[in-house]
């Protein structure tokens, strides 16, 4: 097959037609990500030129989902980053236990992994039963998938090692219960859980919140857009609330840095000042 | 932005005996060598990074892990940070995901040289060296197709001869060379045309 060139105008041409047929606005998504997905899915999709692409998205509903599902990220794990979590045993439980209630905001929650994981930690240390989880994304379909709870057996391997790195207490086995090849997370993990459907690039402020956690997501934004989440953030956290990002993500735009003090500078955890 | 010479970017796939290879081509490169240089080395998610310090100490450079928006300067070499794709923007400048792995990898050469294949397009230099498995062959393979200039680790003298062997098998690569050889070839480009 031939090698296609696609063109900045191609990939802004797919986009604003993916936008105001569809609703869901990539445009300011990095473009090498985004580039990438569409590739593929050309690929997959045994397509001959840009056109066609086009006039598939713009005619057929199936295949505008399936690419919506490509550019949309659901790729998460349970305690991702092991050292993170374990900065928030150490640095973030403290603070928050000082609160008789605690709201967490969990943005960009995809399939639930990391949110379930901040429920076992909250558990942990006695404060779940006075705390809500708002586990939010765009992704519908990662919503439910997250909500059911239910995930695959190969992969809690990992996950308990990364439980042990992360200095989980507990055998992490007490989390779930096997049937066949999947595992079901505990029933008493959900109930402090929300899930909802919001969307980082077009929804507004939604709750106050104690604490923040959007680790991996900022990466695929643009500046702009980056700038509009991060504001988005600051305006959800009381003040003294926390804010935690990837690890490869920073608060490196000077209006967003003067306004946190760094909690672990490394694991990127920050707190709104006052 | 091009600035008069012939190549702007230099991408490096490497995987199983790589840190060896590195640790040969690196301190090898004159202090000074201009055109950056933009690394993938496999390796393991929990990797503390110890190796970049290593290479830098001994190569007397700037090694650094990639930042997401940063933007690629001369003379600096840049690696991949563990459990993230590295690509490159258009605008060069990098951008960092948490997609699937790819070829079992993440960071993967593939994802790396097919972004920079787009953004530098004959600008840009692709090498693999020694490496298990076939990541980087399909990348190379874009590099090629954008007018980019190949090369292979030689794969009877590679630690591990399939990733070089494997992007041989892809493309029709414009030189296979010894480290020391590949060595010579970057510094003679730069010389001659930077």
């Amino acid at each position: 097959m031939a090698l296609i060139d696609l063109t900045g105008p191609d990939i802004e041409l797919l986009l604003t037609t993916l936008y105001r047929q569809y609703g869901y606005d990539f445009r300011q998504y990095s473009e090498a990500h985004v580039r990438r997905r569409i590739m593929n899915r050309f690929i997959l999709s045994g397509l001959n030129s840009m056109t066609d692409m086009q006039a598939r998205v713009q005619n057929d509903n199936k295949f505008a989902a399936l690419l919506l599902q490509d550019l949309s990220i659901t790729v998460t794990e349970m305690f991702r980053d092991p050292e993170f979590y374990r900065s928030l045993r150490e640095k973030v439980i403290p603070i928050l236990k000082t609160y008789s209630f605690i709201k967490v905001w969990h943005a960009g929650c995809s399939t639930g992994e990391e949110a379930y994981s901040m429920a076992i930690l909250l558990k942990e240390a006695g404060l779940y039963d006075r705390t809500t989880i708002y586990a939010t994304d765009f992704n519908q379909q990662a919503l439910d998938h997250a909500r059911e709870g239910i995930f695959s057996n190969e992969l809690i391997k990992d996950y308990t090692i990364n439980y042990q790195r992360s200095g989980g207490p507990e055998s992490f086995s007490s989390y779930y219960t096997s049937q066949y090849n999947m595992v079901i997370i505990d029933q008493s993990l959900k109930k402090n859980i929300v899930w909802a459907n919001h969307n980082l690039v077009t929804d507004s402020v939604f709750a106050e919140v104690h604490l923040i956690l959007c680790r991996n997501v900022l990466i695929y934004f643009n500046k702009d857009l980056q700038n509009r989440v991060q504001t988005l953030f600051l305006d959800s956290l009381i003040n003294g609330g926390m804010l935690c990002l990837g690890t490869k993500e920073s608060l490196r735009f000077g209006e967003f840095e003067d306004r946190y003090l760094e909690i672990d500078r490394k694991q990127k955890v920050f707190k709104k000042k006052y | 932005m091009s600035d008069g010479g012939k190549y702007d970017a230099i991408v490096i796939g490497v995987s199983a005996g790589g840190l060896k290879a590195l640790r040969f081509l690196i301190p090898e490169l004159p202090v000074g060598f201009q055109i950056p240089i933009v690394i993938v080395q496999h390796i393991s998610a929990h990797s503390d990074g110890s190796w970049i310090h290593l290479l830098s100490k001994e190569g007397n450079r700037i090694i650094k892990e990639a930042d997401e928006k940063e933007e690629i300067k001369k003379e600096v070499i840049y690696v991949a940070p563990p459990n993230y794709h590295l690509m490159i923007e258009r605008d060069k400048t990098f951008a960092l995901d948490i997609d699937e792995k790819v070829n079992y990898a993440r960071p993967s050469i593939d994802v790396l040289f097919e972004s920079a294949a787009e953004a530098y397009r004959d600008r840009l230099i692709g090498i693999i060296l020694t490496g298990s498995g076939a990541d980087g062959a399909k990348g190379l393979k874009r590099i090629k197709d954008r007018g980019g200039l190949t090369i292979a680790q030689d794969p009877a003298e590679a630690e591990s001869a399939s990733m070089p062997t494997a992007a041989i098998a892809a493309t029709q690569v414009d030189h296979i060379l010894s480290l020391r050889d590949i060595v010579d070839l970057l510094v003679e480009i730069e010389n001659t045309h930077q």
